[in-house]
């Protein structure tokens, strides 16, 4: 809608082209439903001819009111509505409240069930970055071709998640103590299928995608993120490793088996879209090196933590804060029990989207409206982490 | 050798490969004409839950232990155990509903069962003609056989016998043990 | 490497003296303990982590409110926690607790935002779903909820309103608002059931 004379009131910009022609800033509302959003998530510019000068994220038309429902049922009731947070890597989102209820508690994880829990997350990290790819070509108009690749690689992914857990995407996998499901010898030459022919697939993405001009043209220079800036608006995951932040929670807490097994951090140096995109083809590379390595160390023994009940499960009083590196970025649970234990007394996610969202207006401004659609789709985020 | 192009010109190249290669190899063209043809799932999938009985429905599994009904997470099951006519509880339920409008297909019920009444169906073609009413599964439509199980899930429903064979036989045992312990001596527990 | 409780309490106290800062202790196993700030000095001790060479917190990692309603000895507050790690040196967590009483108009605490601005978001959630307000905060409004919309929903007295979309298997407080605003029940739901639960 063109909202002529009040824009310039409340935007309070001067006209571009002052003392020729008297020109007026539009305002613009992108979304909440749109194709291009990941989601409905709402996006207020104001552009002065196609330059973006003013940007205002709104969220909140997902919003479920999860934290609450987590303080009216048990921990283990909790554990579903995980995998509806980010729902393309529910196994990440599992492990996180996994992770954050076992500190909590002071339970320990059987080595069988470590390794598992790797070889299951990093198959979420490749699920996730052939995705956010291919629908980042899509907002940039390769009209569905790269998506349909990525989906015809997820299939066999995914199709293994239902051999293991049951369920395609909300996988309600992991348990506190361990996974619930073993990985039988039919699942496990699944997964090594997965990952032998992976890096063909990944090398002909590649020629598709890296050295294509139309690509370059319009993720070069457009978005660039500053490492101070990134660090200090609390950014996580590729997107601040694409601009030079050298830190992976899975190098620095060192948690599960991570910290012996061998693979890089690939860092970016300019920090715009392009760079945003090429660090997650080289994760997509570290992740098949860690799944080689976790299915040829796979340990017998058991799955799951003898000591911990399904039903009763209590956590002694106090809080605690877990994270781990899930394929967008930083999730964490700070979790408060009380004297009781049964139930959560505090439940909250931090949410690796919503913070990331912090520095859209930062790096759109400048640019044309129709980078924004590209810079938020290299941000990759999905709403049901955003707003919970 | 690099020349202004090479990018898109490699691009078109890929196109090309997986489109014409999707009429030799199988893997490139993955497409399940649905619903002439359907996906063959493996064991563990599943959907909605229902209730398994043994010989016929009468001998069902499930005691109205109204455990499952407490740990569903979105508390979508609802149970009233049957009483006789003098108010004592008969240990099967009358009312066992499932709102499958609701169920979130966690199958944290099946976990928590005791008794090994409640498993997951992998009937995904669950379409009614109304919101309400037609979403809500009671007692009959729940009830399915336990060779309906074994034709499902295999593996499982073959543990599952075994099992509960298991604690029959200890069961029976403990009936034909011999003469109860002297009094004063303490009985020995299983 | 963090050093120990006890000293990080005494170099808080040496950089912003006056402060009272406590020591709030946690689960056995998980052993992050905290430090409780008073609110007229959080902003000199996170001032201080963030620049001080040994720490160099440059990284806000969660920014989230607890609501502890008022039982009869204790008055009830509400605590703002915030979490801080660092890039640089990468350690952390050194965890900064702040209470502020639970009315409305006294609801108030001084917004970390000038310092890293990746508290923004999270301080207008915590506003949002608590009512606490962050001062000095650039752009406080509501960021989950609706602009309209007037309570605080994640405080532990929070009713839900009445209009809620009806669902065909009420149960638990849902039957209560069900029955009290009418009692428009399915035919599904049997008899007996209206009165159990």
């Amino acid at each position: 809608m063109i909202q002529a004379q009040s824009a310039i009131e409340s935007s309070g910009v001067t006209p571009s082209t002052a003392g020729i022609i008297e020109t007026q800033t539009l305002e613009v509302s992108i979304g909440p439903q749109h194709p291009s959003t990941h989601g409905v998530f709402r996006m207020d510019v104001v552009i002065d001819g196609e330059v973006v000068v003013k940007l205002k994220p709104v969220m909140g038309y997902l919003h479920r009111n999860h934290e609450q429902l987590a303080e009216k049922m048990t921990w283990l009731d909790s554990m579903p509505y995980t995998d509806r947070l980010d729902y393309f890597n529910s196994m990440a989102n599992n492990w996180a409240y996994a992770l954050s209820v076992e500190k909590l508690a002071g339970i320990k994880v059987p080595e069988r069930a470590e390794y598992i829990r790797v070889i299951v997350a990093e198959l979420t990290r490749l699920l996730n970055h052939t995705v956010a790819i291919g629908f980042l070509l899509n907002d940039m108009g390769a009209w569905f071709t790269p998506v349909l690749y990525a989906f015809r690689e997820r299939e066999k992914i995914v199709d293994l998640f239902e051999a293991v857990s049951g369920s395609r995407m909300m996988c309600n996998y992991y348990r506190f103590g361990g996974v619930r499901v073993d990985f039988d010898e039919k699942m496990l030459a699944m997964a090594r299928d997965i990952v032998e022919r992976y890096p063909q697939f990944l090398d002909e993405f590649e020629k598709l995608l890296t050295e294509n001009e139309v690509l370059l043209a319009r993720t070069q220079r457009i978005g660039i993120l500053p490492r101070e800036q990134a660090i200090n608006g609390s950014i996580t995951g590729p997107v601040a490793r694409a601009s030079g932040v050298d830190y992976d929670i899975r190098k620095v807490d060192k948690y599960g088996v991570y910290g012996g097994l061998d693979f890089r951090v690939p860092l970016g140096e300019v920090g715009d879209t392009y760079d945003r995109y090429y660090i997650r083809i080289l994760e997509m590379r570290e992740a098949i090196k860690i799944l080689q390595q976790a299915l040829c160390g796979l340990p017998s023994g058991p799955i799951i933590a003898p000591e911990v009940k399904l039903r009763n499960f209590r956590v002694p009083a106090g809080d605690g804060y877990g994270r781990i590196e899930t394929p967008k970025g930083e999730l964490g649970f700070y979790l408060v029990a009380d004297e009781t234990g049964k139930m959560p007394y505090r439940y909250h996610v931090r949410p690796p989207c919503f913070i990331n969202l912090t520095l859209l207006e930062d790096m759109c401004l400048g640019h044309k409206l129709a980078d924004t659609v590209v810079i938020l789709g290299s941000i990759d985020i999905v709403l049901g982490e955003v707003d919970r | 050798m690099k020349f202004p192009g090479k990018g898109l010109l490699d691009g078109v190249f890929v196109t090309i490969r997986n489109f014409v290669g999707s009429y030799f190899e199988k893997d490139r063209l993955v497409t399940v004409q649905y619903p002439e043809e359907r996906v063959s799932l493996p064991e563990n999938s599943r959907t909605f839950p229902f209730l398994v009985y043994d010989d016929e429905p009468d001998k069902m599994r499930c005691t109205a232990c109204k455990i499952c009904e407490a740990e569903c997470p979105p508390q979508c099951i609802y149970i009233v155990m049957d009483r006789d006519e003098k108010g004592k509880p008969l240990q099967h339920p009358k009312v066992f509903d499932i709102d499958i409008s609701v169920c979130m297909q966690c199958q944290i019920c099946v976990e928590v069962c005791p008794f090994d009444a409640i498993k997951m169906d992998n009937d995904y073609e669950k379409s009614r003609y109304g919101r309400f009413d037609e979403l809500m599964e009671h007692l009959p439509d729940l009830l399915k056989s336990n060779e309906y199980y074994h034709k499902i899930k295999p593996i499982e429903a073959t543990a599952v016998d075994a099992k509960l064979q298991a604690a029959a036989e200890r069961k029976a045992k403990k009936l034909v043990s011999p003469a109860p312990p002297a009094p004063g001596t303490t009985p020995e527990t299983d | 490497m963090i050093p120990a409780i006890e000293q990080l309490r005494e170099a808080t106290l040496v950089a912003a003296p006056g402060a009272s800062v406590e020591v709030v202790a946690s689960t056995p196993a998980v052993q992050q303990l905290s430090l409780l700030v008073d609110r007229e000095h959080l902003f000199a001790v996170a001032k201080f982590f963030k620049q001080e060479a040994r720490f160099q917190m440059d990284f806000c990692s969660c920014v989230t409110g607890v609501d502890y309603p008022a039982k009869a000895d204790k008055p009830g507050f509400i605590e703002v926690v915030y979490h801080l790690y660092s890039v640089a040196q990468k350690h952390g967590p050194i965890i900064l607790k702040v209470r502020a009483p639970r009315e409305l108009a006294q609801c108030e605490v001084p917004s970390l935002t000038p310092l890293w601005r990746g508290c923004e978001f999270q301080e207008r959630e915590a506003y949002d779903l608590f009512g606490v307000r962050f001062t000095g905060h650039p752009d406080l409004r509501r960021i989950l909820m609706w602009d309209e919309f007037t309570d605080h929903p994640l405080r532990k007295d929070y009713q839900p309103p009445l209009d809620y979309e009806w669902e065909p298997t009420p149960h638990g407080e849902t039957l209560a608002r069900a029955r009290q605003m009418g009692g428009l029940m399915p035919p599904s739901a049997s008899a007996e059931k209206l009165g159990s639960k």
